[in-house]
């Protein structure tokens, strides 16, 4: 007796609840298979239990129930479900699986070599930006300072009413070094040039005069010999040198025999002690120091040959001052300690002006004023990466359209989505890696070039390098950007329409993807635009910043310096000597108009400031007596650098030393002082020992301390009657550079032979130095903005000539019932202007919410300047514009027969 | 060796082409599959069925009740010219694919 298969089947299938005549014709078919199957068995020679037991066996009941009730559904047309199996070996299935992925994309990018050459270059220039400026910002912000525990470093500044940034006096200095709670230590240092004579020919150097402290604060050790020690640190200690490395190498020839040697530095004898391991530099100075000198008395001295007992000086600061903070102890808790001691010098030592100490980081000081500036040019730079992006992703998404039949071959073989996600984001981080490749070697040459030019003034340049952590970061983002821009075209890839798909020519699966690629460019237009304004607001600030009027004219201006740190001039009248001989024998050079002598050039800085006293107004106007630039010039400084004189008279020789004290002020310093007074026949001085100076003259304000910053007073007095060791000349003169340098140096030489002439310079380059930064990420925000702009361009392009071959049929139609070239190429560039204009807008808005992260870098123009966002929207717009240009030109060629012969 | 998206699915192309020159009721279909291919492709035979049912229901192919002399009436199907057209197209993607195959990875199906 056979088994009832019938019964076997039904109640198998119970549970289905198929309708009833389904379900008898299903039972039907079922109960035959397992029969001819139980029959086939019982041939085999199994007995009638065998054989129905391994009939039932080998049924798998669950899988045809859960397979019936998903065939049964009304809707079932669903991918088919795995139903063959292979006898295959699983061990490392996956993983081949995974390099068979990879071997595939890297086919269909070498297949398509235009496409994977466009994207790779776009993503290329987008990543390698990027890392270069990272590499930049990595450098100068993120590593820590090449000293020991750099963290605990900071700069100490002395603070008073109106200044929140000025040197401290000798007697300052010893109070807070004494009294603070919150140093393990304190050191000042001076910034001095000493003249190196003796050894061949004369040499300016740029040194520093430090308390003997300075070098076991930074934590360094020398390279050859030794540094200070707190021996040469004490009062009357011998002079000795540490010299940079770089130096040793110049001047010596690395030669180590050095060491021990006696230099003569500006006439005193001076002991080599040390030389400093390559690379280190002197902290948060841009000016390479050469050689550091020890103290002739605790605190560095005010000039190499003084004789100024210098610990009883309150009232002149000229020390700058690093401090490294005790374990554990914050900036705000040394600051309050500051604050304490101040309070208390102010009752030991009234001044109107106030006592005051300000800490900041030593990081901060060095590289805070370019922090803004790195961070904005990070943040375009990203922009730019971010329309890279949109690009190749618009790119791909066209790709999956051409590829739309591959994709539903695989699938109809059975390529589940996730699989086929994972294959086209596989070759998008493949792109991604060959971008970031080519990117790493473009940040490579790029940073080479930016330190090699010399372009920009940004501390800690030199530093640079490309390590781990740059590679780590190109990495990142060449992941990411893989990941941003594969993504949408995978997912968007992976869900093809298969019946219309192999079909061909149905459009329905494109207008999702046409969707994407405008909006894509939208964004585009968007963020281009942004970058633009960036580059626009720039650039109209640093045409004003060159309209500013300086002060002085910069052309056919020759300047040098000359130091008189020497023995042979320790008396001022030996300096007021060689300064009026000096200036009478270069005004007798034939071809010199005139000759100024200071102490200051223009732009580069004022090295010493005072507190003005005004008489009859003693300490009253304790508010404004702030501190005022300091210089001393001969009769025709002014003459020499241009400057016009406003009021009453310059300087002559008449002012000389024992003729009454006299004095030139500035605009800002008339107007502050005296805003509704003339100020001429006014009384002042700097110094409570000297007597009382007239005010003769006024002058216009010359910018000192560079054409961005706002003028601020200045004080001028005759250099005979006050001389200084340092002198700027200026010299006037239509004469070429190197005839004009010949003479002078053959005049200084006659003078007096140990005299070195230093930092020869035209002032047109002096003003174009104080402007390197500022060129500098000009030219980096302009190149940025323009590959924003090429960019989006290629993205509009893209788009619109997409669209139009996919409207062929279309606009062969309209042109069949009667459209004129005329109203089809309007059409086309009527679909570009409005992703152009929603780009536009948005791009506007995104920039008016950014105004405030660029005004930092911004001089005389508002980061919302209506003008530059009007003329950088229509520069885009035009650009655009002519990106449609050219799709809408070939839609106008359509012929319409062949465009409905084309489906 | 296949690669497991590859031999998902093909069960549909082997039964199209069973049924290609004449029409076979289900155990007979599911014993050649087994046997044409000495073993390698194992069939599940409990989602022959269920998967017969789809393929009849998008048109592929057709079952007919038949009852031969001396036999009990089995159902027999039959090719449609919708299941020709895509036996048609899944022999031309797997005989593109092998070619594609034999030219990279130098596999001749044959």
């Amino acid at each position: 007796m056979n088994p009832n298969w019938k019964k076997i089947a039904r109640e198998h299938l119970a549970v289905l609840r198929l309708p009833p005549e389904r379900e008898i014709e299903i039972i039907e078919e079922l109960a035959l298979h397992l029969e001819a199957a139980y029959e086939e068995a019982l041939t085999d020679g199994l007995s009638e239990t065998e054989a129905e037991a391994r009939t039932i066996q080998s049924y798998d009941w669950r899988l045809l129930e859960c397979e019936l009730s998903r065939a049964e559904q009304p809707l079932a047309q669903r991918a088919l479900q795995p139903s063959l199996e292979l006898v295959e070996r699983k061990g490392g299935a996956r993983m081949e699986s995974f390099l068979q992925d990879v071997r595939f994309g890297a086919r269909m990018l070498v297949k398509k070599p235009g496409f994977t050459l466009i994207s790779v270059l776009t993503l290329a220039l987008g990543i390698g930006a990027n890392t270069a400026i990272f590499s930049v910002v990595n450098t100068v912000l993120l590593r820590p300072l090449p000293y020991k525990d750099a963290e605990q470093l900071v700069a100490v500044w002395e603070v008073q009413t109106k200044v929140n940034q000025t040197m401290f006096s000798p007697a300052e200095f010893l109070d807070y070094q004494t009294q603070n709670q919150s140093f393990s230590e304190m050191t000042a240092h001076r910034l001095m040039y000493f003249t190196l004579t003796g050894q061949g020919e004369p040499e300016q150097l740029n040194g520093r005069i430090v308390s003997g402290n300075f070098f076991s604060l930074l934590g360094v050790q020398a390279e050859q010999g030794r540094i200070f020690q707190p021996e040469d640190g004490r009062a009357g200690a011998a002079r000795v040198a540490v010299m940079s490395h770089d130096f040793w190498q110049q001047r010596f020839g690395s030669d180590p025999n050095v060491i021990g040697k006696a230099l003569t530095l500006s006439g005193e004898p001076v002991t080599l002690i040390g030389v400093m391991p390559s690379g280190f530099q002197h902290p948060s100075e841009s000016s390479e120091c050469q050689i550091w000198l020890n103290p002739h008395n605790v605190v560095p001295d005010w000039s190499l040959n003084s004789t100024v007992d210098l610990l009883s000086i309150r009232d002149t600061g000229f020390l700058r001052v690093l401090a490294r903070l005790k374990p554990n102890v914050t900036l705000q808790q040394a600051q309050t300690d500051l604050d304490a001691i101040a309070a208390r010098l102010q009752q030991q030592y009234p001044r109107p002006s106030g006592h005051g100490a300000r800490i900041i980081s030593l990081h901060e000081q060095t590289v805070g004023n370019v922090r803004p500036t790195l961070l904005i040019l990070l943040g375009a730079v990203s922009l730019v990466l971010l329309i890279a992006c949109a690009n190749v992703t618009s790119l791909m998404l066209s790709r999956a359209t051409e590829r739309n039949k591959e994709m539903a071959i695989r699938t109809a073989l059975g390529a589940s989505r996730s699989r086929i996600v994972r294959q086209l984001l596989l070759e998008s981080l493949l792109l991604a890696s060959l971008g970031g490749a080519g990117g790493w070697l473009f940040a490579y040459w790029s940073v080479k070039v930016i330190v090699a030019s010399g372009l920009s003034k940004i501390p800690r340049l030199s530093e640079i390098s490309l390590d781990y952590r740059i590679f780590v970061f190109t990495l990142i983002i060449s992941v990411f950007t893989g990941l941003i821009f594969g993504l949408a075209p995978a997912l968007v890839a992976a869900k093809p329409d298969l019946n219309s798909a192999l079909k061909e020519g149905s459009r329905n699966a494109t207008a999702g993807r046409n969707r994407l690629r405008q909006t894509l460019v939208i964004a585009e237009v968007a963020l281009a635009l942004v970058v633009l304004i960036g580059a626009g607001l720039l650039l109209s600030s640093f045409g004003r910043l060159l309209a500013v009027k300086p002060g002085f004219n910069p052309q056919h201006l020759l300047t040098m310096r000359i130091g008189l740190a020497n023995q042979k001039y320790i008396k001022s009248a030996d300096k007021k000597r060689f300064v009026s001989e000096l200036n009478a024998r270069l005004e007798a050079v034939p071809g010199v108009e005139s000759v100024g002598i200071g102490d200051d050039l223009p732009i580069a800085g004022t090295d010493s400031s005072t507190t003005l006293k005004i008489q009859d107004q003693p300490d009253a106007s304790s508010d404004d007596s702030a501190s005022v630039g300091l210089h001393v010039i001969n009769p025709h400084y002014f003459d020499a650098l241009g400057t016009r004189l406003l009021k009453g008279r310059v300087f002559t020789e008449h002012d000389a030393a024992g003729a009454p004290s006299v004095f030139i002020i500035n605009e800002t310093l008339a107007h502050r002082f005296w805003p509704n007074e003339e100020p001429l026949g006014k009384r002042v001085r700097y110094n409570s020992a000297d007597p009382w100076g007239e005010i003769v003259g006024v002058v216009e304000d010359v910018k000192f301390d560079g054409l961005h910053l706002a003028s601020t007073p200045h004080l001028f007095e005759p250099y005979q009657q006050n001389a200084w060791s340092f002198l700027v000349v200026t010299i006037r003169s239509p004469l070429e550079q190197s005839t004009l340098l010949a003479a002078v140096q053959r005049e200084v030489k006659a003078l007096d032979p140990n005299l070195p002439v230093s930092n020869v310079r035209m002032m047109e380059d002096v003003v174009a130095q104080s402007l390197a930064t500022r060129r500098f990420v000009l030219l980096l925000f302009g190149v940025f903005a323009g590959l924003a702009l090429l960019l989006a361009t290629v993205g509009i392009y893209g788009v619109l000539s997409a669209s139009v071959s996919q409207r062929t049929r279309e606009l062969g139609i309209r042109m069949a019932l009667g459209a004129t070239a005329r109203n089809v190429g309007r059409l086309i560039v009527g679909q570009g202007l409005k992703l152009i204009l929603s780009g536009v807008v948005i791009g506007l808005v995104s920039a008016l919410a950014l105004q405030r992260v660029i005004g930092k870098l911004l001089y005389g123009v508002s980061p919302t300047d209506p003008l530059t966002f009007t003329v950088i929207a229509f520069l885009l717009i035009a650009v655009a514009l002519l990106a449609c240009w050219i799709p809408a030109r070939r839609a106008t060629k359509v012929d319409p027969l062949t465009a409905l012969r084309s489906e | 060796m296949l690669d497991k998206e590859v031999k998902r699915g093909s069960t549909e192309m082997l039964i199209l082409a069973l049924v290609e020159d004449r029409p076979r009721h289900g155990y007979e279909i599911a014993k050649l599959i087994g046997e044409r291919s000495d073993g390698v492709l194992q069939f599940h035979v409990a989602s022959l069925y269920p998967l017969l049912y789809r393929m009849e229901k998008r048109g592929l192919i057709k079952g007919t009740w038949i009852e031969k002399t001396g036999q009990r009436r089995r159902r027999f199907y039959k090719l449609m010219p919708a299941g020709k057209k895509v036996l048609n197209e899944q022999r031309q993607t797997w005989s593109d694919f092998f070619i594609a195959l034999d030219r990279v990875a130098k596999i001749n199906p044959a």
